[in-house]
């Protein structure tokens, strides 16, 4: 019957659809250089894309990057975390925390002891909590305990949308414990975007006094072309790491790369946007550009991730969590 | 031409497609599993891979049930607003005739074109400080984002409608607001329901605008999704599928109640 | 004119004007406000090029597809007998309720790494997260509704004599369905096309997350408005913004004139 060739047609045109948008995909991956000893995968948070848009053509013009081809995935951490635990390709994972690098490790995507495989205990770069204000500085904001003045309006990104802002919460917390980020949270936080990206933009335009952020966000945003931005440091700050490693499938030439940016000439390009070197001679090299505050806790300093996550950060049970939730009570109708 | 029978009643009886139809709906229903039901299924199944307490709990905890509720109700204010701007919008972009007419027809779907963060920024820095991250911010977010649906769906069906039986009222002596209310809404009822059931869906779902301009604080301005976001970002992904299991299966019954609403409505049977 | 008709008008376009033109407004003029050349620079860079092509692939595939599902659908649902109709109507908007996070969330559960259809895809090698054909699936999800939708209530309000009549003239179904269908459901149909083109271009949460982000690869327009959004070239993205903005209307544009035409023939 007619109707029935008719209907046919019609799915086998659907049918046809798909598989045009197959091998469309397959074509243009193949065409862009597909897995093999000479290209790398790499996946990594969002801030460091100025970083390694500098650091890769440089790589490509070294003996061991000659020919090598890059795919670059830059997103937030805990997305692309969990995006590579999904099947995104990677060889080498550059994210926020080192969490979201465990979290490959409990897959088997990445080998429990990647913290060892590099010289620096797994880490990249390093920077410090930090507050960022208006030019002048016209509400006089010099150290934590400023922040907790009446009228003093902060912006900090949500510590449960993005992993990565758990940074800036534990910065507070390392100064004056749990009775400061409730008083934080519920008087003086008026508004928790998404992200620290997204927080800073939330500054710039025209919301808060003062943002909590990280050193080299300032560094990346004056660069940028942002203006009528201070950069504060309080005495006493978190350290904020950020994790490299290498997949278990990794190809020769992404150790080569990640050798690369963990030599000088990469580390340079970290501290030319703001990331503390962890390579100690790029660091002294730089080292007016990143003063030193009176104290500088670390995560492990304060117990770990594990204990940290569990305790403050559970969306149930955790410390944070009913902070916030109070905090939310009290503003509801 | 087409004829606008209001009152006649209509059985439902095998029509001109006969088999065909049969054939239809197979196809249809086959994209509909595959394209929607499986994704939902899957999502079913991670929502109860911790047993059905874990269900439960992630469920009814407080800032869930809070962002449930703000989230509804949020929504049904915005599918009520668009309900009735929506037709009058499309009353006057066909009934009516203007400089420019064209002009704005072509942007009623610009909300979708639009990245839903590009809405959500561009709402900020407009009415900024005034409303921002408050109520009313997820409100325009959520307007922004659904106003082609009512006007889209009331727009094709006013456009094939018949006037003679509006003619006919007139020279009955029959006034506009009778007229309408009489004659041209029950012909619309389902276009708008229809578009306003789509309008709320979207209403509930959406996450990108919201997010960025509401501000985020738990309980007062938190909607669902964002509170399911949340959830996944802290590694509950299980809580989160419950979460949207639960969005999903209200939501579900409102337009399934929507549904009846447009039988109502109308005299048609079909 | 009377007043009824100016003031409805005055409503109308006053709501719109708040809701919509004012908003759309600041996004030009957030684009164009650095000068010409700067937008033209910015929308012809390598990645925003690959992006322009692989947003109109990506709807070049999900919307016609969606458009046959939707009318063979609305058929169905309207000119046949589906049981538990009012039900599968609902099922059909239910896409729409589904926040984007949760779209990525159920397709990762279906064709991820540990997902229900992990061993097939990895048998046949077919990359469908994080990659094109992931990326359609997640449009085609939050489309599905439109062209059903839009096409539903005109059938309804044309009701079938002119069909029964074509039937018992002896048309084949095939004819009627061309020649009378059709052509009466063309209004629906072009918005319901419009709007999924317009929500295709426009999808931004759930392809972002199986896009992968893979920078010149899997970057549609909406996902390299956020990535300069982030990287501070503000410019840029309203300009990518308005890209979009300018191919809904396009083709908004280009199916009325196609419609037009058909009615003057």
């Amino acid at each position: 019957m007619r109707i029935r060739i008719v209907s046919s047609l019609v799915v086998a045109a659907a049918a046809l659809a798909l598989v045009v948008s197959v091998s469309g995909c397959g074509g243009s991956s193949s065409a862009e250089g597909s897995s093999g000893s000479k290209s790398v995968s790499l996946v990594a948070y969002s801030t460091p894309q100025v970083v390694y848009d500098q650091i890769i053509p440089a790589f490509k013009k070294t003996e061991a990057g000659a020919g090598v081809s890059f795919k670059e995935s830059y997103g937030a951490s805990g997305d692309q975390s969990r995006a590579v635990e999904a099947g995104l390709k990677a060889d080498i994972v550059a994210f926020s925390l080192a969490p979201d690098v465990d979290r490959l490790v409990k897959d088997g995507l990445v080998s429990p002891d990647w913290a060892s495989a590099t010289p620096h205990n797994g880490f990249v770069s390093t920077s410090l909590v930090s507050f960022i204000v208006r030019k002048g500085n016209p509400k006089g904001i010099h150290g934590w305990d400023d922040l907790l003045r009446p009228g003093v309006k902060v912006v900090t990104p949500n510590p449960f949308t993005s992993g990565a802002a758990k940074w800036n919460l534990l910065g507070a917390y390392q100064h004056g414990g749990l009775g400061y980020v409730s008083k934080l949270i519920r008087d003086h936080v008026a508004v928790q975007p998404k992200s620290g990206r997204e927080a800073l933009q939330t500054f710039t335009a025209g919301e808060g006094d003062v943002l909590i952020s990280y050193e080299y966000e300032y560094t990346t945003a004056v660069k940028k072309g942002e203006k009528g931005l201070e950069l504060v440091q309080p005495r006493d700050t978190l350290k904020i790491e950020n994790p490299i490693a290498t997949t278990r499938a990794a190809s020769p030439a992404a150790n080569a790369f990640v050798k690369y940016v963990l030599s000088p000439a990469g580390q340079q390009a970290f501290a030319d946007w703001g990331y503390r070197p962890v390579d100690p001679a790029t660091l002294a090299r730089n080292k007016s550009k990143f003063p030193d505050p009176a104290k500088v806790t670390t995560i492990a300093q304060l117990g770990g991730w594990d204990k940290l996550d569990k305790d403050l950060f559970d969306p149930e049970s955790g410390s944070v969590a009913k902070i916030e939730q109070d905090a939310g009570v009290s503003t509801a109708k | 031409m087409s004829s606008v029978s209001a009152s006649l009643p209509r059985r439902r009886r095998r029509t001109s497609y006969g088999d065909a139809g049969a054939l239809s709906l197979g196809i249809g229903m086959l994209w509909l599993s595959v394209i929607v039901l499986l994704p939902l299924a899957a999502l079913v199944d991670r929502s109860l891979q911790d047993g059905l307490s874990a269900f439960w709990s992630a469920v009814s905890s407080r800032q869930a049930v809070a962002a449930f509720r703000f989230t509804f109700l949020i929504a049904l204010v915005v599918t009520a607003i668009n309900a009735v701007m929506g037709t009058v919008i499309a009353w006057v972009l066909v009934r009516d005739n203007f400089w420019g007419k064209r002009a704005v027809n072509a942007l009623i779907d610009l909300p979708f074109a639009l990245p839903t963060i590009v809405a959500g920024l561009t709402l900020l820095a407009l009415y900024g400080s005034a409303i921002a991250f408050t109520k009313w911010a997820v409100l325009l977010a959520m307007l922004f984002v659904t106003l082609p649906f009512v006007v889209r769906a009331v727009q094709p069906v006013l456009l094939e409608l018949d006037r003679e039986m509006e003619q006919a009222a007139y020279s009955l002596g029959a006034a506009h607001w009778t007229t309408f209310r009489r004659i041209v809404f029950p012909n619309l009822t389902p276009a708008i329901v229809s578009g306003a059931a789509l309008a709320f869906a979207r209403a509930v779902g959406e996450f990108g605008a919201v997010i960025l301009i509401s501000g985020n604080k738990p309980f007062d301005t938190q909607v669902s999704s964002v509170y399911a976001f949340q959830q996944i970002e802290s590694g509950n992904a299980t809580g989160a599928a419950a979460v949207s299991v639960v969005l999903l299966l209200l939501s579900l019954a409102v337009l399934i109640g929507l549904r009846y609403a447009e039988r109502w409505g109308t005299h048609h049977d079909a | 004119m009377t007043l009824r008709r100016l003031s409805l008008r005055t409503l109308a376009l006053a709501y719109l004007g708040a809701v919509l033109v004012v908003p759309v407004g600041f996004v030009l003029y957030k684009t164009f406000k650095p000068g010409l050349s700067e937008v033209w620079h910015s929308v012809t860079t390598p990645d925003a090029v690959h992006a322009f092509w692989l947003t109109l692939q990506i709807a070049a595939i999900a919307v016609p597809l969606n458009t046959v599902f939707g009318v063979l659908m609305a058929l169905a649902l309207v000119r046949g007998r589906v049981p538990c109709r009012r039900f599968v109507e609902a099922l059909i908007d239910l896409p729409f309720a589904v926040s984007p996070v949760v779209v990525g969330l159920s397709l990762y559960l279906l064709y991820g790494r540990t997902g229900w259809f992990a061993g097939p895809v990895a048998d046949t090698g077919v990359q469908i997260l994080f990659s094109m054909p992931g990326m359609v699936l997640a449009t085609i999800f939050v489309t599905l509704p439109f062209v059903v939708r839009e096409v539903v209530p005109v059938l309804r309000e044309l009701g079938d004599e002119q069909e029964q009549a074509a039937a018992t003239l002896g048309a084949s179904r095939w004819q009627t369905f061309l020649r009378i269908t059709l052509p009466s459901i063309r209004w629906g149909l072009l918005y319901g096309v419009v709007l999924s083109t317009a929500r295709a271009l426009g999808e931004f949460g759930a392809v972002s997350v199986v896009s992968g982000h893979i920078a010149g690869q899997t970057d549609t327009l909406t996902l390299l408005v956020e990535n300069r959004f982030q990287n501070f070239d503000l410019a840029g993205a309203y300009a990518a913004s308005t890209l979009l903005a300018l191919m809904a209307v396009v083709s908004l544009a280009a199916m009325t004139l196609v419609n037009r035409r058909e009615e003057t023939a």
